[in-house]
């Protein structure tokens, strides 16, 4: 479904990418993973066209996606939940979801209410809080705000940049066993992750950034399985 | 002393006025500053030129000949037409002199200095071609001097009533606009986050589009409302309204919608109390002395948010 | 001089400009020219002193006029027959010279929280409020002289010697920009003049390095006031007379224009910049009219194609894109 070949990107004269070779097939959960400043925001932004990669090639759904517009790459089908999650705060949580739905403006209103329905189910908190802005809820609330947003557009892809950075444990475990409901309902999920473990623990193949490369590539089990690939790239967990 | 509480209703009445339309032209900044984080210096000959549509628009059907006039029909006639072409005219500065130098990702003041140069500009540009002298607004043929009303025993013009009712209107347009539709909220969201607001989809360029068009279509409504009430308009009214409109949007809390409303009724009644005690030469020296203290002292305003100076400032 | 050494033309263009300076009214066709070219000096003396506190510190001032009027208007006090005081040339100067760097002090106090366009407006504000004072303040007690102003002017005697004719002014005035020129070229490098740069890009790491942001701010605000109190006293004693029309806000953007127009921060740029906006209106004299609309339409085409300026600041150092005084702006992604 969407597959980097051999990208590129630089920050001004910093070549942040190197050489991203990486691909995700539909209905999967493939996670991205590395250390500070490997790279994985950066990748993020390439595949939806905040920054544009200075060479290679990102194709979605067999169609190359690199030069367009980030609202065309959108309307793809292709959703964020971003680093840090970035809800707009001064807007309530309804209003949130429905900036998330902003690209579907045109879909009949039943379907709306289905998709606001099926972020409130998998959210019961958000659904109690709809009038309050989202500036007000706690951090693993807005995660889940950040989420559901992304999941108003109804999305073929879902990327998702660390989800886990700074909740509680127990609130990670939460979010990833919502990560695995939401790819059991049909969307393919691209996660970016420090967090191995638990990012592994529901992708079914991994690969590991490091210095804007990809350095190593298999399957989820393979790779939580190696201990020298764990202790090199993994980090000690 | 007692002449002075006599004629204090009647200030205050006009104070409301021009509060109002100080709000009206004040929310043309706000919105521009919400959005993109610079202030629309040319914003205030956006209003002048308002003015002037208003103008041409009444002249025309006095010359005309059209029988019948009455406010009713005339004055929205007038506001459609000085809004649509402010707005446009918004548009167009916006498309040519601002976006190309905020696009280059580059500091603010390289659009400030390009709005400095395209208000002088548009302050000659009018001045060429409607001549340097003042144009007059008959206002009283559509508003007889002797039509009023006795409001809580002060005797207020319907001119008033409709200044403060169009504003009023205008404003509460606004507040629906933006808190209740889709691109209200895509207005909120690219101003909160424009990243993030194009990471949803949202047309970025679009948006800003509309958000000066509307700012700068309530600053030619602005301008036609002040024509109406002072009758006199030149090519250089712009550049004091203007200043005053920043000041009120400043005073609420630039960006703040409610704020610039709150700011401009609050100028308006601070400047009309105080030429009321005082030389009324130095009533600009009023509002720019709130503008200053207010930048000094408070610069996010009174609506605004606390945020730290070296944040958004 | 060690510290202005144009590169190549540039060093060439500024021997050129010095020539001419130094020789052109002995050469000019008419007196009228003459006074031109005392307009140049006059304003290149101005667009320097602002350039120390734009170009240098980073500080957008638009109410420079204000240093100006004040400067002017003190001279006028101190020699005419409106107090009754006719302090010789060499006496006024100085003390106009503190009183006008004492009030820069005064309006950038306020200023030194504010960054970008809010110290633009301020500024402003602040150059709107002194045209007011100037034009009013002649009730209840006359000290402006209202509207009309201040005539009748004292002639300056420099050692014994009344000065007449233009060509005589603009020898004086020439002194004051090679002064100017000679001053901002040694602040640059020294200590100050870092600070300044230091501020100017990256004010928090400035005042992280320890530099006292406060005080080198104003001290901008103060030397580049001077400079202005300095053209000011000039402006009055070769006019003879002073009018708060003298001193409007458009006068500040015209000053400010010299100094984007050659590159902020350039010396040999201000001074082009200063002989360009000065000659060229004399130049195209028969379309008085257009002279704003296309100074107007000049400063948007400059900043959209050229915000650097015409020569660019020519220190090795960084690629100097003037960042004036920017505040960092939420993202203004290129792509968006």
């Amino acid at each position: 479904m969407l597959k980097l070949v051999d990208v590129v990107t630089h920050y001004g004269p910093i070549r942040v990418l190197k050489a991203v070779n990486l691909e995700v097939r539909a209905g999967e959960i493939v996670c991205l993973l590395g250390g500070n400043a490997s790279g994985k925001s950066t990748t993020m932004k390439t595949i939806l066209g905040v920054v544009r990669p200075t060479a290679g090639t990102v194709e979605f759904e067999g169609q190359r996606i690199d030069r367009l517009p980030t609202e065309s790459i959108v309307r793809r089908g292709i959703s964020l939940v971003p680093e840090a999650r970035r809800i707009f705060a001064r807007m309530t949580v309804w209003e949130n979801l429905a900036m998330g739905a902003f690209t579907r403006q045109k879909a009949p209103p039943g379907e709306l209410a289905e998709d606001f329905e099926r972020v409130y189910a998998l959210f019961p908190r958000l659904s109690e809080r709809q009038q309050q802005p989202g500036g007000t809820l706690s951090g693993g609330e807005q995660q889940m705000l950040a989420i559901g947003r992304a999941l108003m557009a109804r999305p073929r892809l879902l990327l998702m940049d660390e989800p886990s950075m700074g909740l509680a444990p127990a609130l990670v475990d939460q979010v990833f066993d919502i990560i695995q409901a939401i790819n059991r309902q049909g969307t393919t999920i691209l996660v970016v992750e420090q967090n191995a473990t638990v990012a592994l623990s529901i992708a079914s193949r991994g690969y590991v950034l490091q210095n804007g490369r990809i350095v190593v590539h298999d399957t989820a089990a393979a790779l939580l399985g190696a201990d020298h690939i764990r202790r090199a790239y993994l980090g000690e967990n | 002393m007692a002449d002075v509480l006599q004629i204090l209703p009647q200030q205050l009445v006009f104070g409301l006025a021009l509060g109002t339309v100080y709000g009206l032209i004040a929310l043309g900044y706000t919105l521009v500053y919400g959005i993109l984080f610079m202030i629309n210096f040319a914003h205030g000959e956006i209003f002048m030129i308002g003015a002037y549509v208003g103008w041409w628009v009444l002249s025309w059907l006095l010359q005309a000949q059209v029988g019948g006039l009455h406010p009713v029909w005339v004055v929205p006639l007038m506001l459609v037409h000085a809004m649509l072409f402010a707005g446009l005219l918004g548009v167009l500065l916006e498309r040519f002199a601002y976006r190309p130098l905020y696009m280059r990702g580059a500091t603010r003041l390289g659009p400030l200095i390009s709005a400095i140069g395209a208000s002088i500009f548009l302050q000659n540009a009018v001045m060429l071609t409607q001549g340097a002298r003042m144009k007059v607004y008959m206002t009283s043929l559509l508003f007889p001097r002797t039509w009023r009303f006795q409001v809580a025993g002060v005797s207020v013009s319907v001119l008033v009533l409709v200044m403060v009712g169009v504003a009023a209107v205008m404003m509460w347009g606004l507040h629906l606009l933006v808190q209740r539709t889709s691109l209200g909220r895509s207005i909120r969201a690219v101003a909160e986050d424009r990243e993030m607001a194009a990471i949803m989809g949202v047309n970025i360029r679009r948006v800003i589009g509309v958000t000066f068009f509307l700012g700068s279509a309530l600053g030619g409504a602005g301008g036609v409302l002040v024509g109406l009430y002072y009758t006199q308009i030149d090519f250089f009214m712009g550049y004091s309204a203007g200043l005053k409109a920043f000041t009120a949007a400043v005073l609420g809390g630039i960006g703040n919608i409610r704020g610039a409303m709150l700011g401009g009724l609050i100028l308006g009644l601070i400047e009309s109390l105080a030429v009321t005690f005082m030389n009324p030469a130095y009533k600009d020296v009023v509002a720019f002395a709130i503008l200053i203290l207010t930048l000094v002292f408070k610069p996010t305003g009174l609506l605004g948010e606390t945020v730290s100076d070296w944040e958004k400032v | 001089m060690r510290g202005w050494a144009p590169v190549g033309w540039q060093r060439r263009v500024a021997w050129g400009l010095g020539v001419v300076a130094v020789v052109g009214p002995l050469v000019a066709p008419n007196d009228y020219w003459i006074g031109v070219m005392t307009r140049i000096c006059l304003y290149g003396t101005l667009a320097l002193g602002l350039n120390i506190v734009v170009g240098f510190a980073g500080l957008l001032d638009l109410g420079y006029v204000a240093f100006f009027g004040i400067g002017s208007y003190l001279y006028a006090f101190l020699a005419s027959p409106h107090f009754g005081l006719h302090l010789p040339f060499f006496v006024a100067l100085p003390i106009i010279v503190v009183l006008t760097a004492f009030s820069g002090i005064l309006i950038g106090a306020p200023t030194l929280r504010l960054r970008g366009d809010y110290l633009a407006i301020v500024t402003l504000g602040f150059g709107e409020i002194t045209y007011l004072l100037l034009i009013n303040l002649d009730r209840p007690i006359n000290i402006t002289g209202g509207p009309s102003g201040i005539v009748g002017i004292d002639v300056p005697v420099l050692a014994g010697f009344a000065l007449s004719r233009n060509i005589e002014y603009y020898y004086l005035f020439l002194a004051a920009v090679a002064f100017a020129l000679f001053a901002s070229a040694r602040l640059r490098h020294s200590r100050i003049g870092w600070a300044w740069q230091a501020i100017r890009e990256d004010e928090l790491a400035a005042r992280a390095m320890g530099i006292n942001t406060t005080v080198a701010k104003l001290q901008a605000f103060a030397i580049g006031a001077s400079f202005a109190g300095i053209g000011g006293s000039f402006l009055a004693s070769w006019q003879k007379s002073v009018f708060p029309d003298n001193f409007l806000f458009t006068e500040s953007i015209n000053i400010l224009a010299m100094v984007i127009l050659g590159g902020v921060g350039n010396l040999l740029g201000v001074v082009l910049g200063a002989v360009l906006l000065v000659a060229l209106p004399e130049v195209f004299r028969d379309f008085h009219a257009y002279r704003l609309l296309v100074f107007g339409l000049m400063l948007m085409v400059l900043m959209v194609f050229r915000p650097q300026g015409l020569l660019t600041l020519e220190t090795g150092a960084a690629k100097e894109e003037p960042d004036l005084a920017a505040a960092p702006e939420p993202e203004a992604d290129a792509r968006v």
